[in-house]
């Protein structure tokens, strides 16, 4: 079993911060595919499409036939530790600050011998399960955990560096008024954070659930994302101590270009779905991002809710569609910004809400705050940069992978001609 | 000394005093709320373009944006549906003689702080006409409630059935357009009808009539107990906003010192 993690002492104030180190991040364009399927937890390698060789590491040509035929596919993730190595001295900056560091090979039950970091609970020659992960410069590694979990094995070092678990550290959640802020704030006392502040707009028209916030602890603190100088505001005020961020701010009325007929809405949608997201960004990342090796609270990732209809405009609410894919694009946008510090963004997709009254005349299946909650905290823990949440997030997201314009053209059917 | 060298030199001796009767320009200033289906007042938001940094090294300026009908404003006949036909109904088409002129003030102070839903009836306006003189024909008339010292989520004081805070009746906004001819109407409240002000009969009736008659409002007004029931003289010039229903707008009065 691994030590059971303890809150961190308070800061020093006479130490300087830890700056961000990163390990490598170099690889092949084939590797990247690896990455691509951590970022949503999927363990994936190459399969020969002629001899059905199973590949690794990535490549361009079949290592057994020579084909160029390779398709990613998921595979099963059980495997056994072969010969391991404990490192106790490394040229790279991000491994010193983190050593001892276990690694070794794992032969995997779907055929090739792998290299993966080893969590410290795996037993010499143990069964293992492979979990693709995510590291700090964003590209995916594979870790070898023991086959069945152990007490607080989540709370080893090298699991905090490949997640984003919220034990422990300081959640910023942005709008204490979203109707996902109650699930939300409860799921993250569950999981152990360490303080829960709630960004409040417009504390002058009340809202029915912030009694409820008030008993889980919340801390209330003005701001609203519409408006700079508060996020400037309070940024100053607990931009330090803001290790996850999760915004939960959103504008949403339903309507697209013509049925509206003009552009108040629209506006709104821009002013809380992508400027205030890029106000935050603004406030907020700088100061994240220089505290993102902070320690065992520090700074580890940035949260975004966005509708799936980012990725393809969703009828009838078609303007606001438009907000998120813009929302979309600057996420991508932040995590290239945000990449050299090693701060995580992950966007979390939904469908239809059942808390948002605006989706009210749409029929089941809808995600509930609870489920979207989870969705999120999970995604931390296990340091995702994608999640999809609910059945129809993940069906949108089927679609758009299979074909964007099949999947625009069925998104927009029109009603029967005249 | 002519009239207006005497003026000039009773604000410098301080005879004349200026009382400010508006609120700041504050992004978390409360704004009138409508049900979330139809169009909402704009907050009052500020973007700061440079502060004597490298986007303008010498000098600091905002960008702002807002409602006409956002913090201490103006409300023009042209913001109703009562009113829209009317000429010079918009506020870069009333006359400026209209932004200055007499001010008489109705102490609704103490009803409203024993009665959150507290009436400015005809009665009451009678009762104070009793005490401080008529009103006299094209001032304007404003309703004091001390409601602007309130803050935070008392001052809409939203609750499920809606906001609670006073205003006048249907008969007191007749009475006063049809038997004093008044100019205008002001309160300290967010609107000028009270917040409950839906379910009278014509609904919004302070809206609805004063600006069918081509009367004027004055909302979120600051300090209205530092006014005398009459005597005073208020100036209220909304921006020439063209087409515009109304404006924010500092509001002064002048005030004799005895």
């Amino acid at each position: 079993m691994t030590e059971p993690l303890a809150p961190p002492p308070k800061k020093d104030p006479q130490k300087r911060s830890v700056a961000p180190t990163r390990p490598p991040e170099i690889r092949s364009r084939a590797a990247m595919h690896l990455t691509a399927a951590a970022a949503e937890g999927r363990f994936t390698l190459q399969c020969c499409a002629d001899c059905d060789a199973v590949q690794y590491p990535p490549r361009d040509a079949c290592a057994k036939c020579l084909s160029t035929d390779l398709v990613w596919q998921e595979m099963e993730t059980g495997g056994q530790l072969l010969a391991e190595t404990t490192v106790h001295a490394s040229p790279r900056l991000f491994f010193r600050e983190r050593m001892p560091w276990r690694a070794g090979t794992v032969q995997l039950d779907v055929g090739p011998v792998i290299l993966a970091h080893v969590h410290p609970d795996v037993g010499t020659r143990a069964r293992v399960r492979i979990e693709p992960r995510l590291d700090q410069a964003a590209q995916g590694v594979l870790l070898a955990l023991p086959e069945t979990p152990t007490p607080h094995m989540e709370d080893d070092p090298m699991m905090r560096v490949l997640s984003a678990d919220p034990k422990h550290r300081r959640v910023l959640i942005t709008d204490a008024r979203s109707p996902q802020a109650p699930a939300l704030a409860k799921i993250l006392v569950k999981a152990g954070a360490a303080m829960i502040f709630a960004g409040e707009p417009e504390s002058w028209r009340p809202y029915p659930h912030r009694a409820v916030l008030q008993e889980l602890g919340v801390e209330f603190l003005p701001m609203d994302v519409t408006d700079t100088a508060s996020v400037q505001k309070l940024a100053g005020e607990i931009g330090g101590k803001t290790d996850i961020l999760i915004n939960t701010a959103q504008f949403l009325r339903p309507g697209g270009v013509l049925s509206r007929g003009d552009t108040g809405f629209a506006r709104d949608e821009l002013e809380v779905n992508y400027l205030g997201l890029m106000r935050l960004a603004q406030a907020f990342g700088p100061g994240m991002c220089a505290r993102a090796s902070d320690g065992v609270n520090s700074a580890a990732a940035w949260v975004n809710l966005l509708s799936v209809g980012a990725l393809s405009n969703a009828q009838p609410f078609g303007a606001y569609s438009a907000s998120q894919a813009g929302a979309y694009s600057l996420s991508q946008s932040l995590r290239a910004e945000f990449r050299s510090s090693g701060l995580r963004v992950m966007n979390v997709f939904f469908g239809p809400t059942e808390e948002d009254d605006w989706y009210q005349q749409l029929p089941p299946p809808k995600v509930t705050a609870s489920a979207l909650s989870r969705a999120i905290v999970d995604g931390l823990q296990r340091g995702l940069e994608d999640a999809w949440c609910g059945d129809i997030a993940k069906d949108i997201r089927e679609r758009f992978l299979r074909d964007p314009k099949v999947l625009e053209r069925e998104m927009t059917l029109g009603g029967e001609g005249p | 000394m002519s009239k207006l060298a005497d003026f000039a030199a009773g604000i410098a001796a301080g005879t004349i005093r200026i009382v400010d009767l508006t609120h700041t320009l504050d992004p978390d200033f409360p704004v009138i709320i409508l049900p979330p289906e139809f169009g909402q007042c704009a907050r009052f938001r500020m973007e700061e373009i440079s502060a004597y940094d490298h986007r303008g090294p010498a000098w600091k300026w905002h960008n702002i944006s807002m409602s006409e009908h956002t913090g201490t404003h103006f409300d023009a006949p042209s913001h109703w549906i009562s009113g829209r036909d009317l000429p010079n109904a918009s506020v870069d088409e009333i006359d400026v003689e209209h932004f200055i002129g007499p001010v008489c003030v109705i102490d609704c102070s103490a009803g409203s702080r024993e009665n959150e839903d507290f009436e400015l009836t005809v009665e009451v306006i009678k009762a104070s006409e009793a005490e401080h003189g008529r009103i006299p024909t094209n001032a304007w008339v404003l309703m004091r409630t001390d409601w602007s010292k309130r803050r935070g989520a008392d001052y809409l004081n939203m609750r499920e059935d809606g906001p609670h805070s006073p205003g006048p009746t249907p008969a007191a906004i007749r009475f006063l357009i049809d038997q004093r001819d008044i100019r205008g109407f002001g309160v300290e409240t967010v609107g000028t009808d009270a917040g409950q002000g839906s379910h009278y009969t014509p609904p919004y009736p302070a809206h609805y009539y004063l600006h069918g008659a081509g009367k004027y409002g004055l909302q979120c007004l600051s300090g209205l107990d530092q006014l005398p029931p009459t005597g005073a003289i208020l100036i209220a010039a909304p921006l020439k906003i063209k087409n515009g229903t109304g404006s924010p707008l500092r509001v002064l009065a002048l005030m004799e010192n005895a």
